[in-house]
C-alpha cells in the first residue's frame, strides 16, 4: 500500500498525475524574430538574448538554426522548448536523408510538420511555448511562414513574432516590396530591429542576421546596432520636475 | 560440408548429435543463393557494392534498394531474403536513433554491429521464431575511423577489411585479397568493387544484373550515401573494359 500517494477527489477535473509534466509558464525566453522575403531568398533577424523573467540572463543564445538544406527556423519564447523542437526536426531530417533518393524536405513541408506538432501539443494543454518563423527556398520557390504556440499558422512576405508584430510589421507593410536587394533587405531588417531595441525591454543590442538562398544558409557574426540617445528631451530629464527620477 | 540433418533440422532449438543447429545452416543457404554483396575498407572509408539480379525486365532500374543508410554515418548492404533484410534495417535504424537520442552522439559502428548481431541471434533462440535469411555487410565511419562488419544469420559478427557474401563470395574474396586496401582511396575502391562484381557475375546462370554501390568516406564528408552517378558510370565502364580484356586473351 502506497501511503505517500496523493489522492485526487473523485470529481476532480485534473488529469492523471503526469500533469506535473505540463507546461505552465515559460522560464528562459527569447524575444522577437523578424523575417522577410527578398530577391534571392529569405532574410531573418533575431537578437541573442535569453531572458529569465525580467533579467537579461543569457546573451549568447542562437535563436535561428538551419533545418536541412532548404529551411531556416527562428524561434521566440521558451528556449528549452526550441531546443526540443530542434531535436524533433533533427530526427525528421535524418529520416529524410536516409531515403537517399535525391529528394529532400522543403520549407513548406517543414512548416506543415511544425504546425501539426504545435497544434497537437496545444490540444493536450501542454504547449511548446514558442512562436516560430520558418523560411526557406527550394527550386526557386521562396517560402516564409510562422506558427504560434496555439497552432495558428500562416505564410506571408514578411513575418514577425511577439513585439515584432506590433513594432516591425507596420514598418514592413510600408516599406517592403518584391525583389528587395540583399543590402536593402538588411537595411530594412536593421530598421525594425533598432525600433525593437529602443522599445522592447527584453531586447539586447547583440543580433544576428541569417540569410537562406538556393546556395545554402549563412548566419552573420553577432553585431550591435548604432543607437542615438542625444535627444534634447533626454538631457536634464528632471528639469521640469525636480525630485523625480 | 552440407549434409541432410534428418530429424534434427525441424526446429532452431534442436542441436544435432555433432553440435550443429541445422535451421541456422539452412538460413545461411538462403544467403548463399542471393546476388553477391561486397564490402571493402579503404584508407579513407568504406565502399559497398551489390550485384542486384534482375528478376524481371519490367522492374524499374533504381528500384529495389539493397543498400540502406542506418544513420548519417553508416549503411548496410543486405544479401538473402529482402523482406527479412528490411526488418533488420528497421531495427538498426531504431537502435541508431535511440542511441543518438540518449547519448547525444552518433552510434559507434562497433556498438551498432553488436546490436544488429544480438537481434539476429535473438531469432535463433526460440522455436516460435525463425532465423533471418539474410547476411548483412555493415559499413560506417565514426571517431575511430572507417569500420566494416559482417553479420551472419547465426548472429555472428566480425570486423573485416574485406568481406563478401552471396553467390560469388568465394571468387570475390579471392579478388579482394589481391587488392592493396591500406593504400587505396575510396575513389579507387569504387572502381575495384565494380570490377570484382562484374567479374564474379555468372553470365550463364543469371542474366541481367544492376550494380548498386554506396560509400562512406572523407570525400562524402563521412556521410553514407550512394556513390555519385558520374563515378558509378566511370566504375561500370572500367569494369566492362576489364572484362573484355579478360575475355580477349
Amino acid at each position: 500500500m502506497n501511503f505517500m500517494a496523493s489522492k485526487q477527489p473523485e470529481n476532480s477535473l485534473l488529469g492523471p498525475e503526469s500533469d506535473s509534466q505540463r507546461t505552465l509558464y515559460p522560464y528562459v525566453t527569447g524575444t522577437s524574430v523578424v523575417a522577410l522575403k527578398y530577391k534571392d531568398g529569405i532574410l531573418m533577424a533575431a537578437d541573442m538574448g535569453g531572458s529569465y523573467g525580467s533579467t537579461l540572463r543569457y546573451k549568447n543564445v542562437e535563436r535561428m538554426k538551419a533545418i536541412g538544406k532548404h529551411s531556416l527556423l527562428g524561434a521566440s519564447g521558451e528556449i528549452s522548448d526550441f531546443q526540443e523542437i530542434l531535436r524533433y526536426l533533427d530526427e525528421l531530417i535524418l529520416y529524410d536523408n536516409m531515403w537517399d533518393d535525391g529528394n529532400s524536405l522543403g520549407p513548406k513541408e517543414v512548416h506543415n510538420y511544425l504546425t501539426r506538432v504545435m497544434y497537437n501539443r496545444r490540444n493536450k494543454f501542454n504547449p511548446l511555448w514558442n512562436s516560430l518563423v520558418l523560411g526557406g527556398i527550394k527550386n526557386g520557390q521562396k517560402y516564409l511562414g510562422t506558427v504560434s504556440m496555439i497552432g495558428v499558422n500562416f505564410e506571408d512576405n514578411h513575418v514577425a513574432t511577439g513585439f515584432g508584430n506590433h513594432l516591425a510589421r507596420p514598418i514592413l507593410r510600408q516599406e517592403w516590396h518584391e525583389n528587395l536587394s540583399f543590402e536593402d533587405g538588411v537595411r530594412l531588417l536593421e530598421k525594425c530591429m533598432r525600433v525593437l531595441l529602443y522599445r522592447d525591454r527584453s531586447a539586447i543590442n547583440k543580433l544576428q542576421i541569417a540569410k537562406i538562398t538556393e546556395e545554402g544558409m549563412t548566419i552573420s557574426q553577432p553585431y550591435s546596432l548604432k543607437t542615438y540617445w542625444e535627444f534634447s528631451a533626454f538631457e536634464n530629464p528632471t528639469q521640469g520636475a525636480v525630485g523625480s527620477w | 560440408m552440407s549434409s541432410i540433418g534428418t530429424g534434427y533440422d525441424l526446429s532452431v532449438t534442436t542441436f544435432s548429435p555433432d553440435g550443429r543447429v541445422f535451421q541456422i545452416e539452412y538460413a545461411a543457404k538462403a544467403v548463399d543463393n542471393s546476388g553477391t554483396v561486397i564490402g571493402i575498407k579503404c584508407k579513407d572509408g568504406i565502399v559497398m557494392g551489390v550485384e542486384k539480379l534482375i528478376a524481371s525486365k519490367m522492374i524499374l532500374p533504381g528500384s529495389n534498394r539493397r543498400i540502406h543508410s542506418v544513420h548519417r554515418h553508416s549503411g548496410m548492404a543486405v544479401a538473402g531474403l529482402a523482406a527479412d533484410g528490411r526488418q533488420i534495417v528497421a531495427r538498426a535504424k531504431s537502435e541508431a536513433t535511440n542511441y543518438q537520442s540518449g547519448y547525444g552522439e552518433p552510434i559507434p559502428v562497433k556498438e551498432l554491429a553488436e546490436r544488429v548481431a544480438s537481434y539476429v541471434h535473438l531469432c535463433t533462440l526460440y522455436w516460435w521464431l525463425r532465423p533471418f535469411g539474410c547476411g548483412i555487410i555493415l559499413g560506417g565511419y565514426d571517431r575511430d575511423g572507417p569500420q566494416l562488419y559482417m553479420v551472419e544469420p547465426s548472429g555472428i559478427s566480425y570486423r573485416y577489411f574485406g568481406a563478401a557474401i552471396g553467390k560469388g563470395k568465394q571468387a570475390a574474396k579471392t579478388e579482394i585479397e589481391k587488392l592493396n586496401l591500406s593504400e587505396m582511396t575510396c575513389r579507387e575502391g569504387v572502381i575495384e568493387v565494380a570490377k570484382i562484381i562484374y567479374k564474379v557475375h555468372d553470365e550463364a546462370k543469371d542474366k541481367a544484373f544492376e550494380l548498386e554501390m554506396s560509400w562512406v568516406c572523407d570525400e562524402s564528408k563521412q556521410q553514407h550515401q550512394k556513390v555519385p552517378d558520374e563515378l558509378l558510370e566511370e566504375a561500370k565502364a572500367a569494369a566492362r573494359t576489364a572484362l573484355e580484356e579478360m575475355d580477349a586473351d
